[in-house]
């Protein structure tokens, strides 16, 4: 279970949000959602360990992160604005190097069912400098596919993809639900999940 | 960087005096000075690309060790681009007329002493990430702290250079892993 309590996040001499307290629970999908500049970012970035908040705390299963580090970073997967992807490798190199970081070993076969199942079948080989931003996106999501962290971190995943991506995602989102998983995704637009329950945390500008 | 190694120790005989006496005295400075601007070139780009596109954070929220990952990414830049350098500096001494034995004394003393400007341009090459024309920042601060190196190289003391290298392989990696925490936990 994360924890997060009375989280207040001051970039320069502004002041973004404060007093920000919420508990995502196994099988929780939070939708993050606010204004451009209303720290949905900064927010996900702190809950990443990358952002230290100037007060408050966040606690993973009852320790804090900072004291857990390595520990907790195993149990999080992070897809941010920039997804990672090396314009030099090809989807498939992308996703083996990206996961072989987070120190998990996959076989060539289940890392290409994963892309194939983000549609990426017939481009597994070709270099993601000649990928579409979508497809370059997509490439990023398979790594959920093939990681088992309890918590994911998603900003704005949706954008750029199409309707059929997106609800891929989804899915990926409900399986992932499913088995006790955890969700915090930043996004504009509406998900629509059968399964967990799906709180939001709106962020004020 | 090869080229430029090759093409910038292959030019310096032009500038100065064609008396091989005189070059074979300057052979090793000259071969030195070009492996230090050599390894520059590349370092200005070491971290800035992983940083452009996002794979600096994931790096940062990985369960491995940072200073694991900077040693590691420094490695591969050294042997990726170090090691050619110090393979094709034989062939520079044949051209400044080096007997066999300095030869190898220069090998050597290259093979001990690129990885020190590797490790040292690491750090600046950190600390430059996201500034604009990062590629002279990252020589200005690099350079002067490559002296020791390029006197103790130079004048082929290998001992020296490798007390050199003990002393940055321990700081260095931990200097850059510090530096990019900064820019990346912002």
């Amino acid at each position: 279970m994360l924890e997060a309590s009375h989280l207040e996040c001051v970039r320069g001499n502004r002041t973004i949000f404060r007093d920000l307290s919420f508990a995502v629970r196994p099988g929780d999908c939070f939708r993050l959602t606010g204004p451009n500049g209303s720290g949905k970012t900064s927010l996900l970035r702190m809950l990443c360990g990358l952002l230290s908040p100037t007060h408050g705390t966040i606690r993973w299963h009852g320790a804090g992160i900072e004291t857990l580090g390595e520990e907790y970073f195993s149990s999080i997967a992070y897809i941010g604005h920039r997804p990672g992807i090396k314009d030099e490798f090809t989807a498939m190199e992308n996703l083996q190097v990206s996961i072989g970081m987070r120190g998990i070993e996959i076989s060539r076969k289940a890392a290409a069912s994963a892309l194939e199942r983000m549609g990426l079948g017939g481009r597994l080989h070709v270099p993601a400098r000649f990928l579409s931003e979508g497809e370059r996106r997509r490439a990023a999501i398979a790594r959920l596919a093939v990681n088992h962290s309890m918590l994911w971190l998603l900003d704005e995943v949706l954008t750029s993809l199409d309707r059929l991506a997106v609800d891929m995602i989804q899915q990926l989102i409900e399986d992932h639900l499913a088995v006790g998983g955890m969700a915090i995704v930043a996004t504009h637009q509406e998900l629509n999940l059968s399964s967990g329950r799906s709180p939001g945390i709106e962020l004020a500008a | 960087m090869l080229a430029f190694f090759v093409i910038i120790a292959s030019l310096f005989p032009l500038g100065v005096d064609p008396d091989s006496r005189l070059l074979r005295n300057i052979a090793p400075g000259v071969v030195w000075f070009s492996a230090l601007l050599a390894s520059m070139l590349g370092l200005g780009s070491l971290f800035s690309s992983d940083y452009t596109d996002g794979t600096l954070e994931q790096m940062w929220i990985s369960p491995q060790p940072r200073i694991l990952i900077v040693a590691g990414k420094i490695l591969a830049q050294c042997l990726s681009t170090g090691i050619p350098l110090v393979l094709i500096s034989p062939l520079l001494a044949l051209q400044f007329g080096l007997s066999l034995s300095e030869m190898r004394l220069l090998a050597v003393s290259l093979l001990t002493g690129i990885p020190v400007l590797h490790l040292i341009g690491s750090i600046g090459s950190a600390l430059t990430i996201g500034v604009r024309g990062g590629g002279l920042v990252v020589a200005l601060i690099v350079l002067p702290l490559c002296v020791p190196v390029l006197v103790f190289g130079a004048g082929r003391n290998v001992p020296l250079v490798g007390a050199v290298l003990a002393l940055t392989l321990v700081f260095a990696p931990w200097a850059a892993a510090s530096a990019l925490g900064i820019v990346v936990e912002d």
